[in-house]
């Protein structure tokens, strides 16, 4: 194809996103486009599996049959959600098992907030009521993004979603509810958290190096700085009706915007976390890679079983 | 050996009445399990009374490229529609 | 029917429903396939569910004011009835999928059996539920022979836990005196009466597999007494941590 034909190409590529039309996975597609949305939504779906395994950690001691059954049905949504993301990622031509291997190896990234540990079962309300919190906010444009797989899935995650905040909330409600020693478990939780969950929305937007782009194919539809400004106008008055102190002293109302200001984020802990040195990245990507490592005899078996039914019915056919 | 699990994709009728939709995708070794692992995966949330899978690979897609040739002849055939046709407006039941 | 016996009763039942369901839940995030961690957890859910249903029947029958989770987490090991199968830990995946199917084809049977019980709590519970288990028993049979029928590898492993595993059978079909009490007056089921069709049916698909039968005689058994194997504590240990820690509080 001659420069002047993809030109022309990217021209109509770009009229259609323009017009808020969708692009199908045999659509021809900019070379960039289709590496940054393999990038973006094999990051967002090896955040959901690896997002199984801080929550995962408390479901055997979850703390009442009900919070049992509730803890262990939203972490089965997140592998659903990683699956969802993965098959639309598959449908720009990489496979799951390439996508796993450059999460094993350390060459993909996912969301740095599941590199903390969870300490106590108030971790779980914690996560449900302020990682989902801040992962809703960031999920629910990607509904109408340009990229007509990636949005298809995430209308199927956001719908399934639903259940999860409040299932956290639930619980943190209860714990400011129950003895002072459960408050204070919420309390702690939320010191833990809090930081860690507006790191969620990256670096500030002078930092951030994909906005402009993503902006342009839907990808984004609010800066960084946006979003988590949304989060932390939406997520202090829950915390007041909690009884629970927000850990930061520059948070303030401020009149004049209708915003919150808030204090300065510890960035040089961001970037320890997101370059693997947070406390639990390597557990995580451990937990993961046995999980594969330790089913490859599994899925084998499954494989030489089916091939060998085929060949019974063809000799029978024959 | 390596050989990894083939994609398939899922249709599900939602309930007696509608058409199967398009659902998603997963993977499995066979039909057998796709089918299986399509009841665990897509419907969890009672989304579904009736399940079809076939593997990825057999289906045949039209291509984009010629989507001038193959749909846009059929823009101007506005005789195809009823709102073509004029009619008094005291006429019902048409 | 005294009450005594009849919670004594449904203990034999909901306990292994709750400990394999524990069991099952240890897994979720490190399943072979997500495809496969999502099913085996849709399992979990059934049985931790039904595990509900009898314990809130159990409470309603108590004098004292007791809940399903004062049921669930506040006995002590002795207390429990589960048998020893479904304690085995997830030593790897040809384990889990046979301990499941051992339980599976005993589960179906006994519950298709209660659902002509003379308590309607009971039979409410097993026609839901017999559903549930009727989905389990073809995932984890389907499993089975790809196990046994597939790969060398996987063939050894399978026939590893079979033969390992194949101890713990017996067990279901014990009752105890207190059972028979229950069995007798129609409210409960004689395990017995399904046993031959139970190992008739387990044989078969065994030889599906290609897997052999094992031939011993000498079988396990303890659980139904509240006599437990070493891994009954730790998984006690686990899941009553947070009644243990923090006595008497809501969640």
């Amino acid at each position: 194809m001659s420069s002047k034909e993809v030109k022309n190409l990217e021209a109509i590529f770009d009229t259609k996103i323009a017009r808020d039309e969708k692009i199908e996975p045999k659509d021809w597609m900019p070379e960039k486009y289709r590496q940054t949305h393999i990038r973006q939504i094999s990051q967002h779906a090896h955040s959901e599996i690896v997002g199984m395994l801080p929550e995962g950690n408390w479901i055997t001691r979850a703390p009442s049959l009900r919070r049992k059954v509730a803890l262990l049905a939203k972490v089965q949504d997140e592998a659903g959600h990683g699956l969802y993301l993965y098959s639309a990622c598959e449908t720009l031509g990489i496979s799951r098992e390439e996508l796993y291997d450059q999460l094993h190896t350390g060459k993909a990234k996912y969301s740095s907030i599941f590199n903390y540990p969870t300490l106590t079962w108030a971790d779980i309300g914690a996560i449900g009521w302020l990682v989902d919190g801040a992962a809703i906010i960031n999920q629910v444009p990607l509904c109408n993004t340009s990229f007509g797989p990636y949005a298809r899935a995430m209308v199927r995650v956001c719908k399934e979603e639903s259940f999860h905040q409040r299932q956290g909330y639930e619980i943190m409600m209860t714990l400011c509810n129950g003895t002072k020693e459960q408050k204070d478990m919420a309390q702690d939780a939320l010191n833990r958290w809090w930081w860690p969950s507006l790191m969620m929305f990256g670096p500030t937007d002078d930092q951030s190096t994909h906005t402009e782009q993503s902006m342009k194919w839907k990808l984004k539809r609010k800066t960084n700085d946006e979003l988590r400004q949304q989060f932390v106008d939406q997520t202090v008055p829950q915390a007041d009706i909690l009884g629970l102190k927000i850990p930061d002293e520059d948070l303030k109302y401020n009149n004049d915007t209708g915003h919150y200001d808030f204090g300065e984020i510890d960035w040089s802990e961001f970037w320890q976390v997101v370059k693997g040195h947070g406390k639990c990245n390597k557990e995580r990507i451990k937990a993961r890679k046995d999980a594969w490592d330790n089913g490859k005899w599994v899925r084998d078996a499954a494989m030489a079983y089916s091939e060998k039914q085929k060949l019974k019915k063809a000799k029978q056919a024959g | 050996m390596k050989k990894d699990w083939p994609l398939w994709e899922v249709f599900v009728r939602s309930k007696n009445g509608l058409e199967h939709r398009h659902f998603g995708s997963l993977h499995a070794p066979d039909a057998e399990m796709a089918i299986k692992n399509a009841r665990d995966v897509y419907t969890r949330r009672k989304e579904g009374v009736s399940i079809w899978v076939v593997e990825s690979k057999h289906i045949k897609a039209s291509n984009p490229d010629d989507n001038a040739e193959m749909f846009d002849p059929a823009d101007d055939k506005a005789y195809r529609h009823p709102t073509f046709y004029d009619l008094p407006d005291d006429v019902e039941h048409m | 029917m005294s009450n005594k016996n009849l919670k004594h009763y449904i203990y034999g039942i909901a306990d292994n429903a709750l400990i394999l369901g524990q069991r099952l839940s240890e897994l979720c995030g490190h399943g072979p396939t997500l495809e496969t961690d999502i099913a085996l957890t849709n399992i979990a859910l059934d049985l931790l569910g039904q595990t509900r249903s009898y314990y809130q029947y159990i409470a309603n029958l108590s004098t004292e004011n007791t809940s399903e989770d004062d049921v669930a987490f506040l006995r002590k090991e002795r207390e429990y009835r589960n048998v020893l199968l479904v304690e085995q830990p997830n030593t790897d995946f040809a384990y889990i999928i046979t301990r499941q199917y051992f339980f599976d084809v005993f589960h179906f049977m006994l519950l298709n059996k209660l659902q002509k019980s003379k308590d309607v709590n009971l039979v409410a519970i097993a026609n839901k539920s017999i559903k549930e288990v009727g989905y389990h028993k073809q995932f984890s049979g389907d499993w089975l022979k790809r196990l046994g029928d597939g790969t060398e590898e996987s063939h050894e492993k399978a026939k590893q836990a079979v033969n390992d595993l194949w101890v713990f059978t017996d067990e279901l079909f014990h009752s105890s005196n207190n059972d028979h009490q229950v069995i007798e007056s129609g409210y409960g089921v004689d395990p017995n009466s399904f046993k031959e069709e139970y190992y008739k049916t387990v044989s078969s698909l065994l030889e599906e597999a290609t897997l052999q039968v094992p031939e011993t005689k000498y079988f396990q058994k303890g659980g139904k007494e509240g006599i437990h194997s070493e891994h009954m504590g730790y998984i006690l240990a686990e899941m009553q941590y947070m009644q243990r820690t923090y006595p008497d509080m809501k969640w």
